[in-house]
């Protein structure tokens, strides 16, 4: 579980739909957007981003931190794929 | 045979499963609130409909790490019979005690209506009072019922039979015309490997009785009763 001490990071998670899984708001979204008359539009997928501030001994630490509760809550990876990516927090 | 009914904050069928399960029934049937952490004396557990934690995340995701699903979890281990209904059967492929998952419908709507499903199995303790081809006639309202599994897992649940509704039209023919929400496979309603955890997403207990306009969801919840040998 995380540290209560240590460094504060800033957790990027990126969660998206596998490509095998259909996305009917993103087929939405991208009928929205030819409506507009962007007709270069080939295709739109949703996806979520959330940020997770944490504290953690090492940027290696807050990674693997943040892609233990992507596998676990974050994503579900039944559908979703998930990327980290951390920073030091402000 | 005693009932539990989980209640997360955001539950709506609730007490409509209590009602079915205590009034139609006629058997005990208890509240669990998710804080909770015991299910002693409880003989059947039902994870009702709604929208747990308000769906925030996804479906059932944050529902899954409530207090009381590590006795549930605990409970469906041991082999005890646990249904989930519609944003229970959420909760459940969340907590990985079913197979795949249940995405935003395939045309974005809401879908709240009387739909035909058939029977597939009567091999869970909440289809032993059915036979294989029934179709039933149940209520369903749900926006995200869009049953998924990636292609090999599909294989694998349709070999092993635990595909246990699908959507049908009253005669009990499948086509694309009855899926509604795009499920592969027209799938509504699915079990575990060992047969004892089943989730659908149409509601047997807003169906059980001739007053709300259909009654067929009553042989699902007395399916459980058979298998515990209770007299009805």
């Amino acid at each position: 579980m995380s540290e209560s001490n240590g460094a504060v990071w800033l957790a990027h998670v990126y969660v998206t739909l596998k490509t095998v899984v259909n996305d009917p708001q993103g087929l939405a979204i991208a009928d929205g957007l030819h409506t507009m008359g962007y007709a270069g539009v080939e295709d739109v997928r949703a996806g979520k981003y959330l940020q997770v501030r944490l504290r953690a001994a090492s940027a290696e630490e807050a990674q693997r931190f943040a892609e233990e509760m992507s596998d676990r809550l974050l994503a579900n990876t039944v559908i979703e794929n998930y990327r980290c990516v951390i920073e030091a927090a402000s | 045979m005693n009932f539990g009914v989980i209640v997360f904050p955001g539950s709506n069928g609730d007490h409509d499963a209590l009602h079915a399960i205590g009034e139609v029934l006629g058997q005990p049937a208890r509240a669990i609130w998710h804080r909770e952490t015991s299910l002693d004396g409880i003989e059947c557990v039902i994870v009702p409909g709604g929208f747990a934690y308000g769906d925030y995340l996804r479906a059932g995701a944050i529902a899954r790490f409530s207090p009381i699903m590590g006795a549930v979890e605990r409970f469906a281990r041991e082999g005890g019979p646990v249904l989930g209904i519609c944003n229970g059967f959420q909760v459940l492929t969340e907590a990985q005690l079913l197979p795949g998952s249940l995405l935003r419908n395939a045309e974005l709507e809401f879908r709240s209506q009387w739909v035909h499903v058939r029977t597939e199995r009567t091999d869970t303790p909440f289809t032993s009072g059915l036979a294989v081809g029934d179709v039933l006639r149940l209520p369903i309202a749900h926006g995200e019922g869009s049953y998924f599994a990636a292609p090999e897992e599909l294989a694998r649940i349709e070999a092993n039979g635990q595909v246990i509704f699908r959507y049908c039209d009253p005669t009990g023919a499948v086509s694309s015309a009855t899926n509604f929400n795009g499920s592969l496979n027209d799938i509504a309603g699915v079990c575990n490997e060992q047969r004892n955890v089943v989730g659908l997403m149409p509601h047997p207990e807003r169906g059980a009785e001739a007053i709300l306009g259909g009654a067929d969801g009553r042989r699902i919840l007395e399916s459980a009763l058979s298998v515990a040998g209770v007299r009805v």
